[in-house]
């Protein structure tokens, strides 16, 4: 057994699930995820919201889902687009996969000041 | 036909029921036993005694026979194979007409396939290895009251498998303390937890003191974490009347979730509580108690791929599939030829997972595969490259065996899941890059670093007792 001293406080926090119990994704890391979603084809997306309504099912849409993007880039500059219009939000990156009617990944990039 | 005359005797079955000339129809129910037949019994007569006491068959020719037309509803042993490596045994398969079946009873369809014929004393053994079920009958099963892809989108869950744990102690904790347990770990990162298959209503702990308490854990961890929670409330009780009490009581406290075992539940208690899910928005969890007293052993009984066929008809959101890794028994290809039924719409026949017949699923939901049972941080990788990203992976001891207690445990396998996800769409292969990848993870997850350490010599490497048959 360990003693008081020993034992670690876990504190609660907001963590906005799927990897947001990582540290900040940097540059490449954002961009190896981007490129894993187009590599399976799926549609990238874009929503944002502020986090007193995060855990609403519906955020709202950046633009329209990029169908046919085949290039990374573009999709890292549309999410930073859209952080610089939206500071206080959350922004996130969704992969819409239409064979299974879901969405095969969907993160938070940006995590908004509130 | 009507010129046939009655006569009365012991018959032999190859006559009527071996049919090597056959060609299955697609609406046919196909089975494939693994048969050890007495010594001296002709391998025809016991595949042709099987098909026959499997279906229309009695052991004497009855004057009412002729009344019907046996040949439309007999059961037909239409090929026999060699089962590699085992000179004792073979596979006989048969196909039934459809009309032998009533709709959406897989309680019927096993009544008939796996009942007398199991105690006949022509056979030294039977195990049913596979069921090919026809798209017409599965058009006439309820299946999941959700199934992967609703789960997903009503839990906010997407692109990564799930993460859950069984609350330890397994018995013996009073109500509040229970939920405090679930509480942690909900808090530190789980996105459900579980009551124990054992949990029911015992004294101490009642059923209705347990579910509202974990109700108010569930609805605090997800205000203070933003993200979907849920507890598998266990509805298993003595008599139908109570299970549904208790399900309705598990909507009324505002979890998103319940939990059966379908084994000692039985059949017909699971899809009548499949079909109430369906009807009240609730998910079913599956567990399955009782299942390795059926599907151990090699020569006997029935193959859990079969037992998971039903359950994805009989219906349920999730199902233990075994971990592969951990303490409980499963071969690898074995469980990925069972885990393809649970989630896949057609499922090809591939003898080297055990799967002896394509199987159209058609557009019934998909099952999330529970792998649970001695699992910890280290076996994260191997899991993820296994399961997959349609699975829930539950770690008991594994999150609360912590140092530090449930809420660490739940943050170090969510940092450990995560990481794993991560590196896998980055394009690394993580199974062989495990050390790595954990180790780099643990770097900003004291957490993790804990839990690595604890559990680094834990291992569970004893060989499997049921193998897929190769020579």
């Amino acid at each position: 057994m360990s003693t008081a001293t020993e034992i670690g406080n876990f504190e609660t926090t907001s963590t906005l699930e799927t990897f947001g119990f990582l540290p900040k994704m940097d540059q490449n890391e954002i961009q190896a995820q981007v490129a894993y979603i187009l590599g399976n084809g799926w549609a990238p997306a874009i929503e944002h919201e502020h986090p007193s309504r995060s855990f609403d099912h519906y955020w709202t849409m950046w633009k329209l889902p990029f169908f046919g993007e085949h290039n990374v880039a573009t999709v890292l500059s549309e999410l930073e687009a859209c952080h610089r219009a939206f500071p206080d939000h959350h922004v996130r990156l969704t992969g819409y996969d239409n064979y299974t009617q879901s969405q095969g990944a969907a993160f938070v990039v940006f995590e908004g000041r509130g | 036909m009507a010129d046939t005359s009655y006569k009365a005797g012991v018959k032999e079955y190859r006559e009527k029921y071996w049919t090597p000339d056959y060609t299955p129809l697609d609406t046919d129910l196909l089975a494939c036993f693994k048969v050890t037949g007495q010594p001296e019994v002709p391998r025809e007569e016991v595949a042709a005694a099987v098909a026959a006491e499997s279906s229309t068959g009695t052991w004497s020719t009855v004057w009412s026979e002729l009344l019907t037309d046996l040949e439309y509803y007999k059961g037909r042993a239409y090929r026999i194979e060699d089962v590699p490596g085992d000179p004792e045994s073979f596979y006989a398969f048969v196909a039934y007409p459809i009309d032998l079946f009533e709709e959406g009873s897989v309680v019927n369809v096993l009544t008939s396939l796996v009942g007398n014929v199991f105690g006949f004393k022509a056979l030294k053994h039977l195990r049913l290895e596979d069921i090919r079920f026809p798209i017409a009958y599965i058009k006439t099963c309820g299946g999941p009251p959700a199934g992967i892809q609703v789960e997903r989108d009503r839990l906010n869950k997407y692109g990564r498998p799930m993460l859950g744990a069984t609350i330890k102690p397994k018995l013996g904790l009073s109500a509040k303390n229970y939920g405090r347990a679930v509480y942690e770990c909900l808090r530190g990162g789980l996105d459900m937890t579980k009551d124990d298959e054992n949990v029911n209503s015992q004294p101490f702990m009642r059923w209705r003191d347990r579910f509202e308490f974990v109700g108010e854990a569930i609805q605090k961890a997800e205000q203070e974490t933003g993200e979907r929670k849920g507890h598998y409330l266990n509805v298993t009780a003595a008599t139908p009347e109570e299970m549904y009490k208790r399900a309705e009581f598990a909507k009324e406290v505002g979890s998103p979730i319940m939990m059966h075992d379908f084994l000692t539940g039985g059949f017909t208690a699971n899809t009548g509580l499949a079909n109430w899910c369906r009807e009240n928005g609730m998910l079913l969890h599956i567990h399955r108690a009782m299942h390795a007293v059926i599907d151990r052993h090699p020569k006997h009984g029935i193959h859990f791929r079969v037992l998971a066929k039903c359950l994805r008809l009989s219906g349920g959101d999730h199902l233990h599939t075994g971990t592969v890794v951990g303490k409980l028994e499963g071969d690898r290809n074995s469980t990925l030829g069972f885990v393809d039924q649970l989630r896949e719409s057609f499922v090809p026949e591939d003898r080297s997972r055990g799967v002896f017949f394509d199987q159209d699923w058609g557009s019934l939901p998909g099952v999330f595969a529970v792998a649970s049972g001695g699992i910890h941080v280290w076996h994260m990788p191997a899991l993820v490259t296994i399961f997959g990203d349609d699975s829930m992976l539950q770690f008991g001891g594994g999150t609360q065996g912590h140092p530090w207690g449930n809420a660490a445990g739940a943050a170090a396998n969510r940092v450990a899941l995560e990481a794993s996800v991560k590196a896998r769409n980055e394009g690394r292969v993580i199974e062989k890059e495990a050390r790595d990848i954990l180790t780099e993870a643990a770097r900003t997850s004291p957490e993790l670093a804990m839990a690595m350490e604890t559990w680094k010599e834990i291992k569970f490497e004893f060989e499997t007792v049921d193998k897929l048959d190769v020579a």
